[in-house]
C-alpha cells in the first residue's frame, strides 16, 4: 500500500513508488536526508540531554559522555525521520512542512522508514553496548513514544495530543542521566516536568498562529476543536504551573540561588507574556503576542537549563581547586 | 544481433547525489569503527563488564 493517494497534493510531488519503494533512481541529497532528522529539534534534545549528563552525580568518561550525547542525538534524529515518514500526507498540506523531503518528492517514503529504522536500532544498540542498558530502553521507549503514541495516535486523534505527546521531548535530561549514573532518581525527574509542561504554552503559541494550516491538514489541534479563547487560556494556566515547576530544583535544593530567581523571574515573564496572548484577542496583536510568546518560550527552556549546567560545572571546578 | 538493454541509465544529477550519499554512509561507518575503537580503549577489559 502507498502513502500516495492519486490526485492528492503529495501524489502530484511525490515520486513514482511502490509500497513506499521508489520505481525510479533516487535523486536525495545528503542534506535531504539529514533534514529527515530534524536538526533543530535535534540540538534541543542534545542540550537537554547534555544537562542530564552533566548534573548527574559521579564522573563519567567524556569519551563515554560523547557517546551517549551521540546515541541520543541519532536516536532523536530516528524518530524525526519515522515522524516524517508516516506524516508525509499531513506535511504535504501544511505550509510550514510542505517543504519536507518526502512531500517534495526527493525522497520516497519506503526510504525515509528505513532510514528511520535503522539509525533507531542503531542508536540504541550502540547506547547500550557502550554506555549501559537502562539509558538504551529509555531511548527506545523515548522512540516508540514519540512514533507510535504521539505520531501515529494521539496526533490525528485528540486535541491533547502535544500534551501527552510532549512527555517523548521531556526524556532526553532522563536519558542523559540515566547514562551517567546508571539509574534515575528525582532530580531527572525534575527536569523531565520542566519539559513537559513548557511543551504545551510553547506548541500551542505556535499552533494559534496556523489553526488554518491544521484545519486544512485535518489535525486536531486545541486551537481547531476547541477555538482561539480556550487556547489562550489552556496557555495561561500552563504558563502559572510552569513557574513553580521551574523553580523546583532549587526549591528541593538541587540548584543555587541564582538559578531560582532566574527561574522565578523566567517564569514570571513567560506567564506576563501568557497574560498579553490572551487578552489581546484577536487580530494582528494576537499574532504577534503568541509569536513573542513562542520565542520567549525556547528562550525560557535554553536559560534554565543553561544556568543548570553553569551551576553544576562551576560546582565541579570549584570543588576540583578547593 | 539484437543490442543489448541498456537498463536504467542516471542523470548526471543522480550519479552526483548516489556518490554524495555512499561518501556520507562510508564516513558515518567510519566513525561507528573509530567510535568502538576508542571506547574500547577507554574501557579496557571492562568493555565486557556493563552495568545494567
Amino acid at each position: 500500500m502507498s502513502l500516495v493517494s492519486e490526485g492528492s497534493e503529495f501524489a502530484a510531488h511525490a515520486p513514482r513508488s511502490v509500497a513506499g519503494v521508489r520505481l525510479e533512481p533516487s535523486i536525495a541529497s545528503v542534506g535531504d536526508y539529514i533534514a529527515l532528522m530534524k536538526p533543530r529539534v535535534m540540538s534541543l534534545v542534545v542540550f537537554t540531554a547534555l544537562v542530564g549528563l552533566v548534573m548527574a552525580p559521579g564522573h563519567i568518561h567524556p569519551v563515554i559522555g560523547f557517546t551517549a550525547l551521540l546515541c541520543i542525538a541519532v536516536g532523536a534524529g530516528a524518530a524525526g525521520a519515522l515522524n516524517m515518514w508516516y506524516d508525509a500526507d499531513i506535511d504535504a498540506v501544511m505550509t510550514r512542512t510542505t517543504g519536507r523531503p518526502i512531500p517534495q518528492g526527493r525522497v520516497a517514503p519506503g526510504e525515509a522508514l528505513a532510514f528511520g529504522l535503522t539509525l533507531a536500532v542503531f542508536s540504541v544498540a550502540v547506547l547500550g553496548l557502550l554506555v549501559n542498558w537502562l539509558a538504551a530502553a529509555l531511548l527506545a521507549f523515548t522512540i516508540f513514544f514519540y512514533v507510535v503514541i504521539y505520531t501515529m495516535w494521539l496526533k490525528r486523534s485528540t486535541p491533547q495530543n502535544i500534551v501527552i505527546g510532549g512527555a517523548a521531548g521531556a526524556f532526553p535530561p532522563m536519558i542523559g542521566w540515566a547514562a551517567a549514573t546508571g539509574g534515575v532518581s528525582l532530580e531527572p525527574c525534575l527536569l523531565f516536568l520542566i519539559v513537559f509542561f513548557w511543551t504545551p504554552p510553547h506548541f500551542w503559541a505556535l499552533s494559534l498562529n496556523r489553526t488554518d494550516d491544521y484545519a486544512r491538514a485535518r489535525v486536531p489541534m486545541l486551537p481547531v476543536v476547541a477555538g482561539a479563547e480556550e487556547t489562550r487560556r489552556q496557555i495561561l494556566l500552563y504558563s502559572i504551573v510552569l513557574v513553580p515547576i521551574g523553580a523546583a530544583p532549587w526549591l528541593l535544593g538541587y540548584a543555587n540561588a541564582i538559578y531560582g530567581a532566574t527561574a522565578l523571574l523566567a517564569g514570571a515573564l513567560m506567564v506576563a507574556l501568557a497574560w498579553r496572548v490572551r487578552n489581546e484577542g484577536n487580530g494582528e496583536g494576537a499574532h504577534r503576542a503568541a509569536q513573542r510568546l513562542f520565542a520567549f518560550s525556547i528562550l525560557y527552556l535554553f536559560v534554565l537549563f543553561a544556568v543548570l549546567l553553569i551551576d553544576r560545572i562551576a560546582g565541579g571546578l570549584m570543588g576540583h581547586l578547593a | 544481433m539484437d543490442e543489448k538493454p541498456k537498463g536504467i541509465v542516471l542523470t548526471e544529477e543522480q550519479k552526483r547525489s548516489r556518490r554524495a550519499r555512499s561518501i556520507a554512509i562510508a564516513i558515518a561507518l567510519a566513525v561507528l569503527v573509530i567510535l568502538f575503537y576508542i571506547v574500547t580503549l577507554v574501557k579496557g577489559p571492562a568493555v565486557l563488564n556493563r552495568p545494567m
